[in-house]
């Protein structure tokens, strides 16, 4: 397979091969999980197959912009945890710059997430009359993209909040820190419906307004019936896609940026790096905000997706969930990011619930194993509800076995790979 | 603003206070030794607490049901179970540490810290699952025991419940006991001297792993003890339970000064009380504005302001330049 893949005729057959016969699969077993789960693997085998740019660029295009959608349309639901990869994507690479870029660990990173969703939550949902006379609220649709800027501001400034304190804290530390922030957060999205409702407290806040569909006349021009029902996971996607899209563009930008390689430089040795010039207040600054302006960018958007939150969306598991992400993926590698995302989400959405109806239907058709019927299988058992143990599974093996992850990144990783290495 | 009230409470909030601090002492004490011989925080030991308390529940769950709690003196149970809780736990940190810690030691310092945090979070799971399978139920009751729930009244306002003293006396026994343990005898003289400096202990004839390995079983068994503590006080116990008294036990050990015993009791006892008033008076001060709920933000906030102004805590006299 290996070989395969290295020479681009083959590598190029066998990726659009795979794409084709799984799609097939999937449109032909519209409700097994394993189909789309071959179909996603195949998504991978087209990341590594060695091609040209130009064949291999608009060949991911296709997947992800014709195919996608194709399969999403067959079965709902594949739209709808592919949106969740995308956000789960966007959020680890986000993660990744405070953590594997500039080597703070954050572990209360879901606390920007918040902020960005209560943004436009409060503002885009009747909520906001409870505070500001009026009645201006629900805020008119299109809105929505001045909020996605603004939720990116709004979370960039949390940011820095957190960041000023904690400048001069490192390591564990700092870890500790921030894990108390996020929980501060989301104490303070619990409880503060008084004495001023702002975030309506664990009842959480509902409706929120979705994003404008400003391309409704375009589609009636060419004869489409706009089925809000088939176009806004349609539409959600998209928009997924392309906040994706400039994640990854700007941490590619990123990373070979002057900023980037101070931030490389302090992860290495914040002392030398001071020594040499690099200014470490702003550029930790730097790199919380700029870590969480993502996770604002997409907490607005999964606001505008659920129509509802409440504080439950944003506890501490989150934040190791992505954290979880981003180890096992590789810490300051992208396309890391974007796998360990991928696999977590599926591993939660997919094989847990899975497992869990599987385990269902076995105790209701009663079957019986060695003479022991699975009717008794206690009811509380569901492996669905077993994320923690899959993230503390992921984080024990990956820091055991392989701390770098599978993707590592391009530039080894020198403080993982030495062994005993400086104690600062 | 009510004073008469604010003072009648006083005594109760005290007490309280006290009980919460001994706990958040008892469990910061793990926290605490094995920062200040491995220079790491035991995330996990939040966890270690929690499956005390649920080796209490079942062994008191068991007893129930085969009908000997009314039978034996709840005293003498308590003894047990507390016995049992404190092997447990300790067990498990030990072997925690051999499993998930040992392998990565002399790594940079966030590797075992992330290993830390997987172990807790599959640990709550775990118990979860356990609990599961076996009961059919993960959140569990300890079974009421007569005797320890008689309350006396101490003055008209003030009623003090068997348990509550019980709570209060064995942690006190046990800070005794630890501190007796680290300071007089060999063995805690080999406990800090690997604190001070592996090598050098390592060369004077101390079996280093060995040590380490030990400040896991008694730090694991003063969790496991606060955990069958905090059942016995709070009866209402689930796998995640142990997160948020984990932290503020972890708040204690920073307020006290890490890697610091006495500091740990301190501290435990300095936050016990404070969260204590802040639950009980920040609702009377600001008329209703802010309650209770938050007192876990005020705990965070002293974790916060300790780390930036005085990050060696009260006690801590040993500073060290730590990444």
């Amino acid at each position: 397979m290996r070989r395969l893949l290295s020479q681009p005729i083959p590598a190029f057959i066998l990726s659009v091969g795979l794409l084709g016969v799984t799609a097939y699969a999937v449109s032909h077993f519209p409700r097994s999980i394993v189909a789309f789960m071959l179909f996603q693997a195949s998504i991978l085998v087209l990341y590594f197959a060695r091609m040209p740019a130009w064949v291999k660029g608009p060949l991911a295009a296709v997947t992800l912009i014709v195919l996608m959608p194709v399969v999403g349309s067959i079965n709902g639901y594949y739209l709808e945890i592919a949106i969740q990869v995308g956000i789960f994507v966007a959020l680890a690479l986000g993660l990744n710059i405070v953590v594997g870029l500039a080597g703070l660990l954050d572990l209360g990173y879901v606390a920007f997430f918040a902020v960005g969703a209560y943004t436009w939550a409060v503002f885009g949902s009747p909520q906001a009359n409870q505070f500001l006379a009026g009645g201006l609220f629900p805020l008119p649709q299109w809105w929505f993209f001045v909020f996605l800027l603004l939720g990116v501001g709004m979370a960039a400034g949390a940011g820095i909040l957190l960041g000023l304190p904690v400048l001069r804290l490192h390591g564990d530390y700092l870890a500790i820190v921030t894990l108390g922030f996020g929980e501060v957060i989301r104490v303070l999205a619990n409880n503060l419906d008084k004495p001023i409702n702002f975030t309506n407290g664990p009842k959480g806040i509902t409706p929120i307004s979705r994003p404008p569909i400003f391309f409704d006349p375009a589609l009636r021009a060419v004869g489409i019936e706009p089925d809000p029902n088939v176009i806004y996971p349609l539409y959600l996607y998209f928009l997924v896609l392309a906040i994706v899209g400039v994640t990854i563009l700007v941490n590619r930008r990123m990373e070979d940026s002057h900023l980037g390689r101070a931030w490389e430089a302090i992860r290495e040795d914040q002392t030398a790096a001071q020594a040499m010039g690099v200014p470490l207040v702003r550029s930790k600054l730097l790199a919380f905000a700029c870590g969480a302006s993502f996770a604002g960018a997409v907490g607005v958007l999964f606001s505008a997706k659920q129509v509802f939150i409440n504080p439950e969306s944003f506890t501490f598991m989150e934040s190791i969930g992505v954290l979880a992400m981003v180890i096992l993926g590789g810490m300051g590698s992208i396309p890391g990011a974007v796998l360990g995302a991928t696999v977590v989400t599926v591993l939660n959405l997919q094989v847990l619930k899975g497992l869990s109806l599987w385990l269902n239907e076995l105790r209701n058709a009663g079957t019986t194993i060695f003479g022991w019927s699975l009717a008794n299988l206690p009811t509380q058992l569901e492996p669905a509800k077993y994320e923690r143990m899959v993230f503390g599974l992921i984080l024990v093996l990956m820091m055991i076995f392989r701390p770098q992850g599978i993707l590592p990144a391009r530039r080894r990783h020198r403080e993982l790979a030495d062994g005993p290495g400086e104690k600062r | 603003m009510d004073f008469e009230l604010l003072i009648g409470i006083f005594p109760q909030v005290l007490l309280d206070g006290l009980i919460l601090g001994f706990m958040y002492a008892l469990i910061a004490l793990g926290y605490t030794m094995v920062y200040g011989v491995l220079e790491f925080i035991n995330f996990a030991h939040s966890e270690i607490f929690v499956v005390g308390a649920f080796v209490g529940v079942e062994i008191l769950l068991t007893f129930k049901a085969l009908g000997w709690l009314d039978l034996v003196s709840p005293f003498l149970v308590l003894l047990l179970v507390l016995l049992v809780g404190m092997l447990a736990s300790g067990l498990l940190a030990v072997s925690v540490e051999r499993i998930a810690y040992r392998p990565l030691r002399g790594a940079p310092r966030l590797i075992p810290l992330i290993s830390a945090i997987g172990v807790s979070f599959f640990l709550q799971d775990a118990v979860r699952l356990f609990e599961s399978i076996w009961r059919n139920s993960f959140n569990l009751v300890y079974p009421t025991m007569e005797t320890l729930n008689l309350r006396f009244n101490l003055t008209e306002t003030i009623d003090v419940s068997v348990k509550s003293l019980v709570v209060i006396v064995a942690s006190l026994l046990m800070l005794w006991a630890l501190h007796a343990l680290v300071n007089r005898t060999k063995i805690g003289k080999a406990i800090r001297a690997v604190a001070e400096d592996q090598a050098t202990a390592s060369l004077m004839g101390i079996n280093v792993n060995r040590m380490i390995s030990l400040t896991f079983l008694i730090g694991g068994a003063m969790g496991g003890a606060a955990g069958v503590l905090f059942g016995v006080q709070y009866s209402l116990i689930n796998p995640y339970t142990g997160f948020i008294p984990g932290l503020k036990a972890f708040t204690a050990a920073v307020l006290g000064g890490i890697g610091n015993i006495p500091g740990a009791m301190l501290g435990g006892l300095v936050l016990g009380l404070l969260e204590a008033f802040a639950a009980s008076y920040l609702s009377l001060l600001t008329g209703g504005a802010f309650g209770a709920e938050y007192k876990d933000i005020f705990a965070f906030s002293i974790l916060i302001l300790i780390l930036i102004f005085r990050p060696k805590g009260l006690l801590g006299e040993v500073v060290r330049e730590r990444a």
